[in-house]
């Protein structure tokens, strides 16, 4: 029996309970129940890109670290918290300067090479549950409902260390959408940048992309989009002009709705 | 008693700069069996060879030891040379001190000491070397072209015109390729079709030309001047002696869900058709996989409507077993599938387009009549971009590390003749660096950017958005300005990557030629045999050698009839003496020998023997057929009871070179 | 939002232009050599149109050995690292990663981090702490 170890990462402890709440409820329900690692601390929510960013790099290892002795599967909900652990695993896998500082610093009983399996979420639900079964446990389908899937751009690129999905046409949010009975809206601006940090120090910048992403949704006839990523979400929820309509929800909202798990689809 | 001579060259300052010749003469002269040595600038030059004939004389040598290039560069020089001088030219040895020593070594001392145990090596082979000579085959006087593009009918042409037969097989159910697909051609704009349709009627009615079209080689066996193919005749379902060609039954064919191959998918095609209005042969044919008789049962309009009662849905594929003494790979290309490239709106909007089906766009002949329109819309854009390198000099997974070599010249092409024709239309063409090496290219690069106002951009499209009325949007990086732009074309064309066919790699399995990692065939020589495979007997003609232009493929593919015709002009050919040799006493026939020969050349069979122990017995043992045996030398390194021994390398002469090389 | 600690105005001969260029270079741990500059980069980068120095730019000065260039740019801080460019990039270069060594350039030097506590202090209350993480990771030491 897999284990699902579970890293929620700061923002689902704090500001987006709703995404990790929802999250643990419907895979209780589907037969992958969540666990929390005992112990972890904050992913730094950026990728540390330089090769002597070590520091920077340990809290992720550590986590990785534990899920290995702990059954060797990590499970990742906010785009930032997966792509810093998928990233971090590729560097201790194959980059040996990386993997031999960082086993200095940590001081593991075992020295830890990459050996983790990071999965998304949404990894489990394609690779684990499958679609067609979870179109089959679906209870309140969403038929009816026009949902965008907001990939954003952690959850895909860099493609080749990602490996999640195609990061030009991706599908996964799509085939989710339609297992739970929605109509899946394509449209052009899914994969592109919500303006992440900006937000912080040039939020007119921000706005800019919310606005092109929110437009081309709407244009494309989306009622709702789904993120996984809460600084999509709020980004996408607090930094928008006002003549924006289009709602936004966390997946595992509208999934926890389609299974009759929750009381509605709670926006932002 | 052996006479050995050894021959050092300088190679100018290629060897000499880096080894002391003087001193691997000096120690030549030490060796045991060595009755002269000598060195020379240019040992290939014919002074050169007038020494080593003088020396042979004088000294009445019987064995030759050259120390200089690599033995693929003049063994055959040398040989050609013993064989002059009375000397057996399998008792020539070649120390490679330049390819192998001086030219990746750089201190004087050490490329001197390993010159020096090289030669040593050589005469230690040579002292073994026995006396081979080559046998004979004779040569089949008839030529296979595999591929019915313009390469593949350029070399049967010419091979046919000097008087031998020539098969012509095409996979598609007509000859003509890629270019009869192409509207006009650079550099000249004249009409593709009116230059290529005259040399297909050519092939077809050339008395020494048979065309096997819908046809694919199965299998290859045999080597040069006797190869033995099997050719696969796809069942058309239409008997093509019966056939006159009208077309009606393409015309009333009720299914039309086929992507029609010939106008690269922007129309629909019958089960039944005939690709273009000039295939040749002009003979329909049912696609299995779409007709309704096929899927369903019912159906059958084809037949009611043929007036020759030519439908035939029974017919059955056939197996065509051929001789020839060449074969011609002339198997062409393709464009990169583009899949991956979701960025640039392939796959997402119908405007996105690829050079080929843009072609199609303009021809007279294709889908729209040669009206250009936006295949969404059916209105004719009023801006069009052209992007060039989509999948070419990409390293990353998704792409080719090489440039496709046309795509700057078709762009230029086509954005010439959009002008030409709709002068209200904007064209800009976005690019890395414009490639135009080339009899005229440049200054027709120029003409499209200085008479014809063609945009040319530095930069390349990073993003394109689709809106949802089906407008585009695209994002470019401009490099002489330094900053992003953006424009809303109502047209894309990507100049897709070109790919050999994905058929050139089974064939390369059949004939054993060589592939690059592309898919590619390589050449025997990068510069020196561009159009011969490695394997003897196989030509390369046109673009499945590499990317190339109409004007080189034209070229090479007489160059490749020249070569084929040079070889069917032979009665006999001469055999690599150099083969594999059975001890029977010692073959204990496990047969591990006829599992590793990678050309069938060896066979069990029953003999009586006469044992080491002097038993006599009727047992298995292998049996080398030398016509087919290529010298590879994979039986003699895997025979566990060292029973199969490599002439002209058996095992006692490289053990001999590998003990004078540790000594 | 200051400009970098690393003044290039002190840039002055070639032997600092080659040090500081090689500290860049070693940050950034990206193949730039393999740059043709097809400017696939800067097409894709959804922030290009606000940047002074467009992203196959500063490959090419980077590559060039142009550090002083590359430090005086204000294009790292509107970089998303949203990996667009390295994602399309045909070479398999990380413009991504050039943008992240300028800035780790500026803010590694002990002194005043380009992003302050104050500034953080005034922010929107609801602001994920994935955002203000992030904000701090990119923009202070």
């Amino acid at each position: 029996m897999t284990i699902y170890n579970y890293y929620p990462g700061c923002t689902l402890s704090t500001k987006a309970k709703k995404l990790d709440r929802t999250a643990r409820r419907c895979a209780e329900k589907l037969g992958f129940p969540l666990v929390e690692l005992p112990e972890w601390q904050c992913c730094g929510a950026v990728y540390p890109q330089a090769p002597d960013a070590v520091g920077e790099r340990l809290a992720a290892v550590r986590a990785l670290a534990a899920a290995r002795d702990n059954g060797g599967v990590l499970v990742a909900l906010c785009s930032a918290c997966y792509h810093v652990l998928k990233r971090v695993n590729d560097d201790m896998a194959n980059v040996s300067s990386i993997r031999d500082t960082v086993n200095g610093y940590l001081d593991l009983e075992r020295p830890y090479a990459g050996e983790t399996k990071v999965s998304h979420y949404l990894e489990v639900l394609r690779d684990t549950v499958g679609w067609k079964r979870l179109a089959s446990l679906v209870t309140h389908p969403l038929t009816g409902q026009r949902v965008g899937g907001y990939y954003g751009c952690l959850l895909l690129r860099p493609g080749r260390v990602m490996a999640l999905d195609d990061p030009e046409a991706p599908v996964i949010l799509e085939e989710f959408l339609r297992a739970l009975g929605a109509e899946a809206v394509l449209y052009d601006e899914r994969n592109e940048c919500c303006g992440s940090y900006l937000s912080v120090t040039q939020p007119t910048y921000c706005r800019e992309m919310t606005d092109r992403i929110l437009r081309s949704a709407a244009d494309a006839g989306a009622e709702w989009l789904v993120t996984a990523c809460p600084l999509c979400a709020y980004n996408l929820v607090h930094q928008r002009g006002r003549e924006q309509q289009v709602g936004v929800v966390y997946f595992t909202e509208l999934l926890a709705q389609a299974l009759g798990l929750t009381e509605g689809g709670d926006a932002q | 008693m052996q006479k050995i001579g050894v021959f050092v060259c300088w190679c100018g300052s290629n060897i000499a700069a880096t080894v002391d010749v003087a001193r691997v003469v000096a120690a030549a002269r030490e060796v045991s069996g060595v009755v002269y040595a000598a060195d020379y600038p240019y040992m290939c030059s014919e002074q050169g060879q007038d020494l080593v004939a003088r020396a042979v004389r004088e000294h009445g040598l019987n064995r030759l030891v050259v120390c200089a290039c690599s033995p693929r560069m003049h063994e055959k020089t040398f040989r050609a040379c013993a064989e002059r001088n009375g000397i057996n030219p399998y008792q020539v040895e070649i120390a490679n001190i330049r390819e192998q020593c001086a030219w990746i070594l750089k201190d004087k001392d050490e490329a001197t000491a390993k010159a020096i145990v090289l030669m040593k090596a050589a005469v230690a082979k040579a002292l073994l070397d026995e006396p081979l000579a080559p046998g004979e085959s004779p040569v089949t006087k008839r030529a296979l072209v595999i591929g019915g593009g313009i390469a593949g009918i350029e070399t049967a042409l010419d091979i046919a015109e000097a008087g031998y037969p020539v098969d012509i097989v095409e996979k598609e159910p007509s000859i003509g390729g890629k270019m009869a697909q192409l509207d006009k051609t650079f550099p000249t704009l004249d009409c593709s079709a009116c230059i290529l349709t005259p040399k297909m009627v050519d092939a077809a009615q050339h008395p020494n030309i048979r065309i096997l079209s819908y046809s694919e080689v199965e299998a290859v066996r045999g080597f040069v001047g006797q190869f033995e193919v099997d050719i696969r005749r796809k069942a058309r379902s239409v008997r093509a002696d019966l056939c006159s060609g009208c077309g009606i039954c393409a015309a009333k064919c009720p299914s039309r869900q086929a992507d029609s191959e010939f106008d690269a998918g922007l129309r629909k095609r019958g089960a039944i058709y005939i690709p273009f209005a000039q295939a040749i042969p002009k003979v329909p044919v049912i696609d299995r996989t779409q007709c309704l008789k096929f899927r369903t049962g019912k159906c059958g309009v084809c037949s009611v409507v043929c007036p020759n009662h030519c439908i035939d849905y029974e017919q059955k594929d056939e197996i065509l077993t051929e001789r020839y003494g060449v074969i011609v790979l002339a198997t062409g290309f393709e464009l990169l599938d583009l899949k991956r490239f979701g960025e640039l709106g392939w796959g997402r909007s119908k405007d996105v387009i690829t050079s080929l089906q843009l072609e199609r766009l303009t021809n007279a002949g294709g889908p729209t009549e040669g009206r250009l329109v936006c295949p969404s819309t059916g209105r004719e854009p009023k801006r069009v971009v052209l992007v060039s390198c989509v999948g070419s000099r990409d390293t990353t997974d998704r792409g080719k590390t090489y440039c496709s070599k046309i795509c700057c010249m078709y762009n230029a092409k086509h954005a010439m003749y959009i002008r030409e024709k709709y002068p209200d239309t904007d064209v800009t063409v976005f690019y890395i660096d414009v490639r135009t090496p080339g009899k005229g290219f440049d200054e027709f690069q120029r003409r499209a950017v200085e008479e014809y106002g063609v945009h040319y951009i530095r930069g390349l499209v990073g993003k394109v958005d689709v809106h949802r009325d089906g407008t585009l949007h695209l994002t470019a990086g401009d490099l002489n300005s330094g900053r992003q732009i953006e424009m809303e074309p109502d047209l894309i064309v990507l100049a897709a990557a070109v790919t050999p066919s994905p058929d050139a790699r089974r064939i390369a399995g059949l004939v054993t030629a060589s592939i690059d990692n592309d898919g590619f065939y390589v050449e025997a020589h990068p510069k020196l045999r561009p159009v011969e495979s490695p394997t003897a007997g196989i030509f390369l003609s046109g673009m499945c050698q590499g990317p190339k232009d109409i004007p080189e493929t034209v070229a090479q593919a007489g160059a490749a009839a020249v070569k084929a015709i040079g070889l069917l002009a032979k009665d006999k050919l001469l055999a690599n003496p150099c083969t594999a040799r059975c001890d029977e006493q010692r073959c204990s026939g496990c047969e591990i020998c006829v599992q590793v020969c990678p050309y069938g050349a060896i066979t069990a069979e029953d003999k009586t023997v006469v044992t080491l122990e002097g038993v006599r017995e009727t047992r298995p043992v292998a049996v080398v057929n030398e016509a087919l045996c290529q010298g590879c030398g994979a039986c003699s390194a895997a025979c566990p009871s060292g029973a199969m021994d490599l002439k002209g390398f058996t095992n006692r002469e490289i053990l001999a070179e590998v003990d004078a090389l540790c000594w | 939002m200051t400009a970098a600690n690393v003044n290039p105005a002190e840039i002055r001969t070639p032997e600092q232009e080659a040090d500081y260029t090689e500290q860049l270079l070693r940050l950034a741990d990206t193949p730039v050599r393999r740059c043709i500059q097809c400017g696939r980069c800067t097409g894709a980068c959804p922030m290009a149109k606000h940047m002074d120095l467009v992203p196959n730019r500063l490959v090419w000065e980077l590559k060039n050995g142009r550090a002083s260039v590359v430090l005086a740019a204000r294009s790292p801080w509107d970089c998303l690292s949203c990996f667009a460019c390295e994602t399309r990039c045909p070479r398999g270069i990380s413009p991504a990663a050039c943008m992240e060594a300028a800035r780790l350039m500026a803010i590694r030097p002990a002194g005043a981090p380009v992003l302050t506590a104050e500034e953080v202090a005034a922010l929107d209350p609801e602001m994920p702490q994935q955002g203000i993480v992030a904000a701090y990771r990119k923009f202070s030491k």
